[in-house]
């Protein structure tokens, strides 16, 4: 069967399974769009940025597990998706891009449009193509495609010029393609297993410390069943967050920067850490030379490169951590004497609480408003933790959380009260500011029975803003939760902290759009809220909306700070509460 | 920091010399020499990169190597016996005068003499990176005019003849075992 380059790649996609795609057209692609056009069982999604559609395929593989797909043109077109690319890479997300390119004889004349888009993006990409023949199209998306879902996922790129999409080759897919310099390992190996099982059982204070692998490989179950086996407490990275319910007794919640006091210290005191699809990441460990000393180390994990590249563990085992833990599991049979680590462990709990200061409190101490009349009463600033905790409340922990990057990111961390994989949706490899709002797109085109709630800043929100157009047109029920203090408030934080409160270039109160206005203009729906008593009121009247986005922008404390902290650099025992 | 050999065997594919070379530059290993060149299979290709760093550094680069997609197999020649050459043309300044003295460094060297004129002559010399320096040493003080040097190529050594056998397989890098999936300690 005779097809075409465009014929060809949508025929690809069938076999893939993709049933929908996020893209914007430009000129070298034309001839794939016109084949999409008529291939009705891919439904594509039309953006307004190419970064957006790279986030929402992102956002799509993070809530499904699926791989996300966006398509975009040459040129300026794909350099816009390199932002969403390392996002993407940076916290293992399987995604396809497809570029188009300019035709094979211009590549390299520095034709109209034409960027090196496999060259820009080879450090950002799991592996990419550039496709020359039309009869190497299907190889090379089955490749992509394989290589992108298994092993450590990633994102993959394929470059297609426009002659390529229009040359006619005969179409014939690869049932199992064989890539030979690609091995993933899959299986523990025993020997290493039944180690872990004599370091497990010989611990009397083991922490157990999951990152997004666990989510990854779907391993929440055998996580939980290990932490009850052993006895364990768990904490989660930022990735980690829902691949061990925070509402179990045996969670520590989230570790590093801004994690739990008590989770921060259980690392510190521990005998035993055992990682899990986690990578020792600086924003975990802080100061490497002063990190879990006491600890004997089990590192799972399926890159064999994370194993040694941070922290020197006792123990690795590389391979599917949903498969090594059911591998490790049964063997634990003993039960563990680590009753006095747990009584600790609630002791800490108890003294050192994930808190912050209600405005409830700041009420009796009566600093609503000063005697000189300079601020009024209704100036209590609402906080940021209240919301997230109320918005946790009110969808029952039942929600997916997409946020940006920023404060509003480590609260809604902290506050949210994560119990479900593949619920917290957040760039926390790359930090990537603009993330959240095209990410939840993704997210609601795959997940139609949850609400979906954007945690975002002021900051960050504006950075893909224009999705909402997006989102409008596609009638999605988004619930945006802006967190607006008027600044870049993780910066104005450090600077305040750290740089002696010498404030550069951090204030945004003065240029900010009306919010409200803004999401009208778009044809979603804009609250606004003050006050801690009507935040209840505005997220039940934004859950009752069906057909279109809401924006609430929540106006909180400009000058709330994110604790606890452990300055960039320093060791767990130089947090700060407050 | 200790010089390693690393050997390669890659798909000779569009790309891939980037691939490497990006490699190091983005996570700040260094290249002393690499080479290239065609394999045995058709379509494949060996490269020989000669770098330095720490068992640590040295285990990663070992490791990211590892994960590209392009490179069917990487192997730490260092601690293993193996052959190295390296090939370097060198033209000399070389009068009447001095001409036959060169050639007599070359002959010393077994270098060839593979090009002259009536001011310079070109060596050829073949041989571990001590003696291509040794050979450039003896001939600088006549006048060095340009040097082309195509970094090391190396292969692991057969035969070793009957006193030395063929030692048992050194334990395989921490690296390795862990790809392989070998235990540490096969207890």
């Amino acid at each position: 069967m005779e097809l075409t380059g465009a014929e060809i790649v949508a025929e690809c996609l069938l076999r893939e399974k993709v049933d929908l795609v996020f893209g914007l057209p430009g000129g070298v692609v034309i001839p794939l769009y016109d084949v999409l056009r008529r291939t009705p069982k891919i439904r594509h999604i039309l953006v307004r940025h190419e970064q957006g559609a790279a986030h929402m395929a992102d956002g799509y593989a993070r809530a499904t597990g699926k791989p996300g797909v966006c398509i975009v043109s040459s040129g300026p077109g794909a350099t816009n998706t390199v932002t969403g690319i390392a996002t993407a890479y940076m916290d293992s997300i399987p995604m396809v891009i497809f570029t188009g390119q300019v035709p094979v004889h211009l590549i390299g004349n520095d034709a109209f449009q034409e960027a090196d888009i496999v060259g820009i993006t080879r450090p950002i990409t799991k592996h990419n193509y550039l496709v020359k023949e039309a009869g190497e199209i299907a190889d090379a998306i089955a490749e992509a495609f394989y290589i992108a879902t298994t092993g450590r996922p990633g994102p993959v790129l394929i470059d297609l010029p426009k002659d390529v999409q229009v040359m006619k080759a005969k179409f014939e897919y690869p049932e199992r393609p064989h890539v030979r310099g690609y091995r993933p390992t899959y299986e523990g190996h025993p020997g290493q297993i039944k180690k872990a099982v004599e370091m497990i059982v010989a611990s009397k204070r083991p922490v157990i410390y999951v990152g997004g692998g666990a989510i990854l490989s779907g391993a929440a179950d055998e996580v939980r069943d290990l932490a009850y086996r052993a006895r364990a407490p768990v904490t989660t990275t930022l990735m980690g967050l829902g691949a061990f319910p925070e509402t179990d007794s045996l969670s520590l919640k989230m570790l590093g920067m801004h994690g739990t006091w008590y989770a921060n210290t259980a690392v510190m005191q521990c005998d035993l850490l055992i990682a899990i699809g986690a990578r020792f990441d600086d924003r975990v460990t802080g100061k490497l030379s002063d990190f879990s000393l006491q600890s004997k180390k089990i590192h799972i994990v399926i890159d064999p490169a994370d194993i040694g590249k941070n922290v020197q563990v006792d123990l690795p085992i590389v391979g599917d951590v949903k498969r090594v833990l059911q591998q490790l599991n049964p063997l634990i049979t003993k039960p563990l004497g680590t009753d006095e680590w747990l009584q600790q462990i609630e002791v800490w709990k108890r003294e050192h609480p994930l808190t912050y200061e209600s405005t409830a409190s700041c009420h009796e101490e009566g600093l609503d408003g000063g005697s000189d009349g300079t601020a009024p009463p209704s100036h209590i600033p609402l906080r940021a933790q209240y919301v997230i905790q109320k918005i946790g409340e009110m969808t029952h922990g039942d929600a997916i959380v997409v946020t940006d990057v920023g404060q509003h990111q480590m609260w809604a961390a902290q506050w949210y009260g994560f119990t479900k994989p593949r619920s917290m949706i957040t760039s926390g490899g790359l930090g990537t500011m603009g993330f959240g709002l095209p990410a939840a797109i993704g997210v609601a085109f795959a997940v139609k029975d949850r609400p979906i709630v954007v945690i975002s800043g002021d900051g960050s929100i504006q950075m893909n803003i224009q999705e909402m157009a997006t989102a409008v047109g596609c009638r999605l029920p988004i619930k945006i939760a802006l967190l607006n203090n008027g600044y870049l408030g993780m910066v104005r934080q450090w600077q305040d902290l750290f740089y002696g409160k010498r404030f550069s270039e951090v204030d945004l109160r003065e240029s900010n759009p009306d919010f409200v206005k803004l999401a009208e203009a778009f044809g979603a729906v804009g609250l606004r809220v003050f006050k801690d008593e009507d935040v209840e009121e505005a997220f039940a009247e934004a859950m009752k909306v069906t057909d279109r986005p809401v924006l609430i922008d929540f106006v909180i404390g400009e000058e709330d700070n994110v604790f606890p902290m452990i300055p960039a650099g320093a060791a767990a025992h130089e947090m700060r509460e407050s | 920091m200790r010089r390693h050999t690393i050997s390669l065997i890659v798909e000779n594919k569009f790309g891939v010399l980037a691939r490497i070379a990006g490699l190091f530059s983005g996570r700040g290993f260094n290249i002393d020499s690499i080479s290239v060149g065609e394999s045995v299979e058709p379509g494949t290709a060996r490269m020989t990169i000669v770098t330095q760093g720490d068992e640590i550094i040295i285990e990663q680069i070992m490791k990211q190597l590892n994960r590209l997609i392009n490179i069917i197999r990487v192997v730490d020649l260092t601690d293993d016996s193996f052959i190295n050459r390296e090939l370097a043309l060198i033209k000399v300044n070389a009068s009447a005068g001095t001409r036959p003295e060169i050639v007599q460094i070359a002959e010393i060297f077994r270098a060839k003499i593979v090009d002259i004129s009536q001011k310079t002559l070109t060596i050829e010399a073949t041989g571990n990176e001590d003696k291509i320096d040794a050979v450039i040493g003896m001939l600088r003080p006549f006048g060095l005019k340009e040097i082309a040097r195509t970094g090391r190529v190396a292969l692991s050594r057969e035969y070793r003849g009957k006193d030395q056998p063929r030692q048992p397989a050194p334990a395989a890098p921490v690296w390795e075992r862990e790809r392989l999936n070998i235990a540490a300690d096969p207890a």
